[in-house]
């Protein structure tokens, strides 16, 4: 092992970081903790909760999968602002040394970090968004275009990880239970695109219900927040777009 | 729907705005030739241009309103959508009625 890899490698234990947790059960009981792991190089914040919980707090609960930012499973409000903390520097978002760390915003707190996305997954099915084919197994794989002006549409919203940190840092999401999302609204925006899809009205139409598209504000924090950059602010304006141009067409 | 009404207070809005601005200027020359309630009622009642145009422009406000007041009912009130569209709804007649009223009044109608 070199030199330079055995220094980012051992820890700084003269230099600390100061984690606050925001724990409980959901049952109203909240409260921070504080706790102080040695501040270490290329930290990311997912990093220094595994350090709390391996070290300080065995009874501290959280959710993680991959590591890399592919499961969406880590999301947490970091600092006030939702994040995935897996690819989240903690260079990047300390504040004089000191993160606060809290479960995601609009969905409840099973225990600690970990929240229930029950209603998001439930939401995200009411939005249409099951794939529905239009050929069997036996007929040959369907040509898609990646040229064609729909599948450039689909492709741009098509990498959500449904980490729910859109979810989190949206407003409406907040004040109307019924709000269907960014996510779900996102997602029903690549199969209305989706020229496979055997009911891409079906999906605008349910897309566009209660609690569908119309209540967006267009506020952008799904987009602001989105850890691989999407837009599902853009998505939502697709579909308004799409609706208000079938309400002309069904006269 | 929601789809519908969304639509119909884009509609609304995109129709309100010259009546906006038409609107202010006719502000500007109203002042002129005096502010009494004569003066202002001589210049307005039996002018259809102006009756057609407040009509419309009270027709327009009753759809933008309401829907907008409905989306705040569900938002801030929590109201569940069903009282919220009633209350919407009982609201655009009531707008209606008494913006038409007004036109009529001031148009020299009733």
């Amino acid at each position: 092992m070199s030199s330079a890899s055995a220094s980012v490698a051992t820890p700084e234990l003269d230099k600390l970081l100061t984690v606050r947790i925001s724990r409980g059960n959901g049952l109203g009981d909240a409260r921070w903790v504080e706790y102080q792991v040695p501040w270490r190089a290329n930290q990311t914040v997912l990093d220094v909760v595994t350090e709390v919980q391996r070290r300080l707090e065995p009874s501290l609960a959280y959710r993680f999968a991959c590591r890399v930012g592919v499961c969406g499973s880590c999301a947490m409000t970091v600092n006030g602002q939702p994040r995935w903390t897996c690819r989240t520097h903690v260079s990047r978002v300390q504040e004089d040394g000191v993160i606060t760390i809290e479960p995601l915003r609009n969905m409840p707190r099973i225990k600690d970090l970990a929240v229930n996305m029950d209603e998001f997954f439930a939401k995200w099915r009411k939005a249409g968004n099951t794939f529905q084919g239009k050929a069997t197994r036996h007929e040959p794989t369907a040509v898609v275009s990646p040229e064609s002006k729909q599948r450039k549409l689909a492709d741009a919203a098509i990498e959500c990880i449904n980490c729910g940190v859109c979810y989190a840092a949206c407003d409406v999401v907040s004040w109307d239970k019924d709000y269907l999302g960014p996510a779900a609204l996102n997602r029903a925006w690549t199969l209305v695109n989706d020229e496979r899809h055997a009911d891409p009205k079906g999906v605008l139409r349910q897309a566009t219900t209660d609690g569908g598209a119309s209540c967006c504000h267009t506020q952008g924090n799904c987009m602001k927040h989105c850890p691989v950059e999407l837009s599902p602010t853009g998505s939502i304006a697709g579909l308004k777009r799409k609706a208000v141009l079938g309400f002309f067409r069904r006269g | 729907m929601e789809s519908m009404l969304f639509t119909l207070q884009r509609l609304s809005a995109l129709a309100m705005a010259p009546f906006v601005l038409v609107h202010l200027g006719v502000i500007l020359v109203a002042v002129r030739g005096g502010l009494t309630t004569a003066e202002i009622l001589s210049r307005t009642q039996g002018s259809w241009g102006w009756i057609l145009f407040y009509g419309l422009f009270v027709a327009c406000v009753s759809v933008h309103v309401p829907i907008g007041l409905r989306n705040i009912a569900v938002e801030w009130l929590r109201l569940p959508r069903r009282a919220a569209t009633s209350l919407a709804a009982l609201l655009a007649v009531v707008m209606l009625i008494m913006g038409l009223k007004s036109v009529a009044s001031v148009g020299g109608l009733g």
